[in-house]
């Protein structure tokens, strides 16, 4: 959901040869999203367990649901987001984690222990989180930036210049919760409101982009709604970039790892979860993707630039507008698909 | 199949007036068993998948993505109708639908006669090289497809958007003081597709320009036309096959384009293939993406039968 601006889609990558190892013990498939996972930690649990790792890239949440639905795909882990997550164990397609192998659950950060999409951690443990906000180049507009005002009622100085990411569920998260409206709500009088403010608002959009942090970076876009560990890409760049968290609400995602239920590898699936409980991979790991990992102590391991980060961790006063998202029933989201294609007709 | 067996039929004809039947029966079945290949790549790599369109697009979708085996005339009916989303009784016509629709024909349309015009001149200056140099052209006119798609398009963002080359060059020149808002734009999206498809026009213009008499030409001139005369009475008419079949390979796969509207077109206005995406990805509505997609295969055969009974007719006539 948040990586397709580096990724092309279906990129396979075989990593790294097996030159450390005289003998292979056993095998590993992961099945994870573009340019989200470090090829040192892979490197390190390759030589650690003897275990030979293949990563397959996906670009979408749907790509990877279709795909494992078929069967017949030889994977063993899959890291689905936190709004797909109950469809997943529903349909069976996962397993839950072999806890003599998994020993190491408690080093999952206490907020992340029991999270509504997967009670007790049974099937899964986080891989990064992050949130869906807002993007505002302050030298061409610095007012309040924590607010979803920013690209549904835009300043003037911004009009003409704000890009809207083209993921119908977090925009619609944002554009509800402004109006004052529960995520998924089917709520009429919400509902036409929002629809108002984002035709309305449309007129100000330059562009309905994944866009990229260079054109963030460069000023060839003034403001926007963006991920915040992209974000933060950008204003390494360019210090002028900000990140807003909108007060009147904003979704909080989080990707988590899963062994699949038809997984050929089962203990070579379970040694990599715990593996990836430990801080040192998962703040290595967190330096290559840029998003926090959930991990208890992982910070000593991340780059002093990510501890710091504004983007990385939610001001006190604002974490309470951030919700997880989560996935509509389909009633709710034929509505919101019908907005949506309205949006961009 | 039916156009194979009418084809082998004719070649099988004329040879003897009375071929001996076992001989002839040998023939035909050594025919059919080398055709065989190819005939089952057609059937279950073209007609299968179709076949699976056809049956998705009349059935109910399932909660979170594929389908119910319940059979339902909903998705037809969303792709032309919609029930207001605030009052479920009032049933209008889907106008997001169709202005995507009326957007796609509109923008293939103009591109391809955006190549037609950029192709002409181009492939009358290769015809009109020396048979050596014409090979090289020829090549370098192919060189674009060696790059990947996404990568060219990738290219020409870098080279329309606001910090990108011409705004620079221009505004380095004080030419033009702030940048020109290119990307985004029909106009880019017109860019990247007339880039892209040109090839297509060029190549099959050129086929028919090889095959031009130049004697033709030194004639027409001999009876006193003038240059315009001559192109458009004699040049014209003669390389009319090459327009017509560049025409078709360009305005197909432009309507159904994906990538270039998406990345340099902003993706504010859909085109239809992102609108059949939606469907499958995000809108979780399979039928409904699968009924849009046949919907643009109709789109594309009545444009086709149209074009050729009304330029591909006139020309026969004229043979005739």
């Amino acid at each position: 959901m948040q990586h397709k601006t580096t990724t092309l889609p279906i990129a396979v990558a075989a990593l790294l040869g097996s030159t450390a190892l005289a003998s292979a013990e056993g095998e590993l498939n992961i099945y994870n999203w573009g340019n989200y996972t470090s090829p040192d930690v892979i490197e390190r649990f390759e030589e650690e367990t003897g275990i030979e790792v293949t990563l397959t890239d996906y670009d979408s949440n749907d790509t990877a649901l279709a795909q494992i639905r078929q069967g017949g795909h030889g994977y063993d882990i899959v890291v689905p987001s936190n709004s797909y997550l109950p469809i997943w164990i529903d349909e069976g397609l996962v397993q839950p984690l072999d806890t003599d192998i998994v020993t190491d659950l408690d080093n999952i950060e206490e907020e992340w222990r029991d999270p509504e999409f997967d009670p007790g951690r049974e099937y899964s443990i986080p891989w990064a989180w992050g949130t869906t906000g807002v993007i505002v180049n302050t030298s061409d507009y610095d007012g309040e930036v924590n607010t979803s005002a920013i690209f549904l009622d835009p300043p003037e100085e911004l009009q003409g210049r704000v890009n809207v990411i083209p993921e119908m569920s977090d925009v619609m998260h944002l554009a509800v919760r402004y109006h004052g409206g529960e995520p998924c709500t089917g709520d009429t009088d919400i509902l036409r409101e929002v629809r108002d403010t984002l035709t309305d608002a449309r007129e100000h959009w330059i562009a309905m982009d994944y866009g990229t942090v260079d054109g963030y970076a460069e000023g060839d876009i003034g403001a926007g709604v963006y991920w915040n560990g992209a974000s933060m890409r950008a204003r390494l760049q360019n210090e002028d970039i900000a990140y807003g968290y909108p007060q009147e609400g904003f979704p909080i995602w989080m990707d988590n790892a899963m062994v699949l239920s038809d997984a050929q590898n089962v203990d070579e699936a379970m040694e990599f979860i715990n593996f990836m409980l430990q801080p040192e991979n998962a703040g290595e790991n967190s330096n290559f993707h840029r998003y926090a990992s959930g991990i208890v102590g992982a910070e000593e391991y991340m780059d002093p630039e990510m501890v710091e980060a504004p983007e990385i961790s939610i001001p006190d006063e604002l974490a309470d507008a951030g919700r997880f998202s989560i996935t509509c029933p389909s009633e709710v989201n034929d509505i919101y698909t019908q907005v949506w294609t309205e949006l961009m007709q | 199949m039916a156009v194979t067996q009418h084809i082998a039929g004719q070649g099988a004809q004329p040879d003897a007036a009375e071929p001996p039947l076992a001989a002839e029966r040998e023939r035909n079945f050594w025919k059919w068993l080398l055709s065989l290949p190819a005939l089952l790549i057609l059937i279950f790599a073209a007609s299968g998948p179709l076949l699976i369109v056809v049956v998705y697009s009349i059935l109910t979708p399932a909660e979170y993505g594929g389908v119910v085996w319940e059979i339902s005339g909903r998705a037809w009916f969303q792709v032309f109708f919609r029930r207001d989303i605030f009052d479920p009784d009032e049933v209008t016509l889907n106008w997001s639908h169709l202005s995507v629709f009326w957007r796609s024909v509109s923008l293939a349309f103009q591109t391809t006669v955006i190549c037609a015009i950029l192709g002409f001149p181009t492939a009358w200056f290769i015809s009109t090289r020396p048979p050596g140099q014409r090979e090289i052209w020829l090549l370098l006119i192919t060189i674009p497809f060696w790059t990947n798609l996404v990568i060219r398009t990738f290219a020409i963002q870098e080279v329309i958007r606001n910090q990108g080359v011409v705004n620079s060059l221009l505004m380095n020149l004080n030419i033009i003081h702030s940048p020109i808002q290119m990307m985004y734009t029909d106009f880019a999206i017109l860019i990247g597709m007339a880039y892209v498809f040109l090839p297509l026009m060029v190549l099959p213009v050129f086929a028919a320009m090889d095959k031009l008499d130049v004697r033709l030409l030194e004639a027409g001139y001999d009876l006193y036309a003038s240059r315009w005369e001559v192109l458009r009475r004699i040049v014209f008419p003669l390389v009319r096959p090459g327009f017509i079949a560049g025409s078709i390979l360009v305005f197909i796969p432009s309507i159904g384009s994906y990538v270039t509207p998406r990345l340099l077109g902003g993706g504010r206005n859909m085109m239809l293939s992102n609108l059949i995406e939606l469907q499958f990805g995000q809108g979780r509505n399979w039928p409904l993406g699968a009924a849009l997609a046949l919907a643009l295969l109709v789109i594309v055969l009545v444009a086709l039968v149209f074009y050729l009974r009304t330029i591909g007719g006139d020309e026969e006539k004229r043979h005739g």
